[in-house]
């Protein structure tokens, strides 16, 4: 019997030949990541387990990147920080991105993308639920909690059950307005908040393979919403290119069998995708946004892992240049790289920054920033009963910050095109024109 | 490991996610600070939108006023418990609130291992939907021989799921227990 490509990394890691779904085995990990919120809770259970002086298993296979509540006065966020500083210095670590220093990178699971963390054949966990966003690369990434990632850091291993598979095939070529975040939020809307709990979500396809890697990071990044436990897409010279760009690190590429086991397949037309949301309050509460063009907005929120990339901001700029939102818009890039492209990256020679000032949008600072609501003081928290269109991942009542308010997930076309008339809106006219 | 656990019934729906548990602004206090810690216990399930706080009738504080402990030790949900972050601040509050055990028809992956690997509480599963059998102040009663959940107010019998293969860490307390009496890591 075959095996499929999360089938093949965690054997080679476990040492064995072959492993089958609902195995428990242990791994050797090559990356652990946290950050600001998981990081302390970590290091203190650490400590506890293995003694105010161990050390961590391999310092240069720790990446610490604080991301989630920085530009913030709340005293206990910022002592998070101190912390995680403190713990970098006691351990010596080389991979770490200080907030206010010019190592500060922004969103740790683009950063771990742009840093040269994600190669593909790897294992990487990481203290935050969307690092599944790393198995775009080809490699085996997912979520776990502050203990977990003690014993990580004491022992260098975790035992993990062996996920099924699940196939979701798209073939053609997806039509211009339609973005990785339509096709996401489709499939979680067709297989619901728990249809990939315990699995592994697997995207193949030409579709699939002609999209950009922050596009198939998106695709990976919301496996979670799905209940997946991570999301994969086999690397091929796109990936590849992507990663040399970044690292001078060995990786290894593997395939799925073409005898592979799935607990699931479907395949998708991609030339028939069409633009969805995920209305409040949860990400699998899937309607066309044709369905939905009567709904009034007050807010539009650009930002996040998941829609706070190049990629995104792209898409927005090329809907909101020369002309003027209608509603309160929050631009917020992931990381640093990306707000340094929003100066450099122009549309008929003017950058995109400038096309959002002069389209009347906000711009804040690289992080997590409203995403999940945060401190009282975060940009783009909402406070009372908003209705918001965002390309983030969840919509959980409260995620935004007020529990009165009303979110909408949509991805960055159909959020720039819905900020310029102010109610839900198609963006296909916007962007075919 | 307690072979008996006894006590009042906190009664949710569906998809209660981390976010509902433990609300994201609340995430900045320190877990090993023993009276910092009390905060989480304080807002544990405060993000549950109060007409689905406390089943049936909904509006019942899980914790009330300053108080950090709960009077209600066994949390009974429905389908997909704990789904979103990976956050163990999640089981970690609802441990400092006082909850022994839960009982959900099925979680979310990341919670139900950090409920295990953390050793905060045992996660519980039940094919019977007791979101609608379970009224919030029911006297419940778990027993971990027989793998069964009594009603004590109702009079009614209920069989759990089998723990699994996690039964072997839950006995050790935590995964780092686990792994010390299996000789992973030196004790
Ligand atoms: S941007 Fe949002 S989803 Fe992504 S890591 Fe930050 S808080 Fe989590």
């Amino acid at each position: 019997m075959g095996m499929t490509i999360t089938e093949k990394i965690l054997a080679a890691h476990a040492g064995k030949d072959s492993v089958a779904p609902g195995d428990n085995i242990w791994v050797d990990v090559d990356v652990l990541m946290t950050h600001d919120v998981c990081g302390p809770g970590t290091f203190a259970i650490f400590k506890k387990q293995f003694g105010e002086n161990a050390k961590v298993w391999d310092r240069d296979k720790v990446v610490i990147i604080p991301d989630h509540f920085i530009f913030t006065k709340d005293t206990h966020a910022n002592r998070n920080i101190d912390i995680l500083r403190q713990f970098v210095k006691e351990q010596d670590l080389p991979h770490y991105y200080d907030v206010g220093t010019d190592n500060y990178k922004g969103v740790c699971h683009l950063a771990l993308a742009q840093e040269g963390f994600n190669r593909p054949g790897e294992v990487l966990f990481g203290t935050d639920s969307h690092t599944s966003t790393s198995g775009a690369f080809g490699m085996f990434s997912t979520g776990i909690g502050n203990t977990d990632a003690a014993f990580i850091l004491g022992t260098g291993k975790l035992w993990v059950k062996v996920p099924e598979s699940m196939c979701f095939e798209f073939t053609g070529t997806f039509p211009d307005h339609i973005m990785a975040k339509d096709v996401i939020l489709n499939v979680i809307g067709d297989i619901g908040v728990d249809g990939a709990t315990y699995r592994a979500m697997e995207w193949r396809g030409d579709a699939v393979m002609k999209l950009s890697m922050e596009e198939r990071m998106t695709l990976c990044n919301m496996a979670i919403e799905a209940g997946g436990k991570n999301g994969i897409i086999e690397a091929d010279e796109t990936t590849t290119d992507y990663v040399r760009q970044r690292t001078d690190a060995p990786y290894k590429i593997y395939h799925s069998d073409e005898d592979a086991n799935y607990f699931f397949k479907k395949t998708y037309n991609a030339d028939e995708m069409e633009p969805i949301v995920a209305k409040p309050h949860s990400p699998d509460n899937k309607a066309k946004v044709s369905e939905c063009e009567d709904v009034k907005l007050d807010r539009a929120y650009i930002g996040s892992c998941t829609g706070g990339k190049l990629t995104d901001f792209l898409a927005a700029a090329r809907l909101l240049k020369g002309k003027k939102v209608q509603i309160d818009t929050f631009i917020v890039p992931a990381t640093r790289e990306v707000e340094e492209d929003l100066y450099k990256e122009k549309i008929g020679g003017e950058s995109l920054v400038d096309i959002f000032k002069n389209a009347g949008a906000y711009l804040g600072e690289p992080s997590c920033a409203a995403c999940l609501g945060g401190p009282k003081d975060t940009f783009g928290r909402t406070d009372d009963n908003q209705v918001v269109i965002s390309t983030t991942n969840r919509n959980f009542p409260g995620r935004m910050g007020s529990k009165q308010s009303y979110v909408y997930l949509a991805s960055p076309y159909t959020a720039a095109a819905s900020a310029l008339t102010g109610h839900i809106t198609n963006p296909a006219e916007f962007v075919n024109n | 490991m307690e072979k008996i656990i006894e006590g009042l019934a906190y009664v949710l729906g569906n998809d209660i996610d981390t976010d509902q548990i433990i609300p994201a602004e609340h995430l900045v206090y320190s877990l090993s600070d023993p009276e910092e810690k009390k905060n989480y216990g304080r807002f544990a399930l405060s993000g549950v939108p109060g007409d689905q706080a406390g089943l049936p009738n909904g509006n019942v504080p899980f914790t009330e006023g300053e108080n950090f402990e709960s009077k209600y030790s066994i949390v009974v949900g429905g389908k997909n418990f704990g789904c979103g972050s990976s956050r163990e601040h999640a089981p970690a509050c609802m441990e400092i609130a006082g909850v022994k055990a839960v009982i959900a028809q099925s979680y979310a992956r990341i919670f139900y291992r950090n409920s295990v690997d953390g050793g905060f509480f045992i996660p519980f599963e039940c094919d019977t939907r007791l979101v609608e059998d379970i009224k919030t102040g029911d006297d419940l009663k778990i027993d971990l021989n027989a793998n069964t959940l009594t009603n004590k107010t109702r009079g009614k019998t209920y069989d759990l799921k089998s723990l699994g293969e996690v039964i072997d860490i839950i006995e050790a307390g935590n995964i780092f227990e686990y792994a010390r009496k299996s000789g992973m890591i030196a004790s």
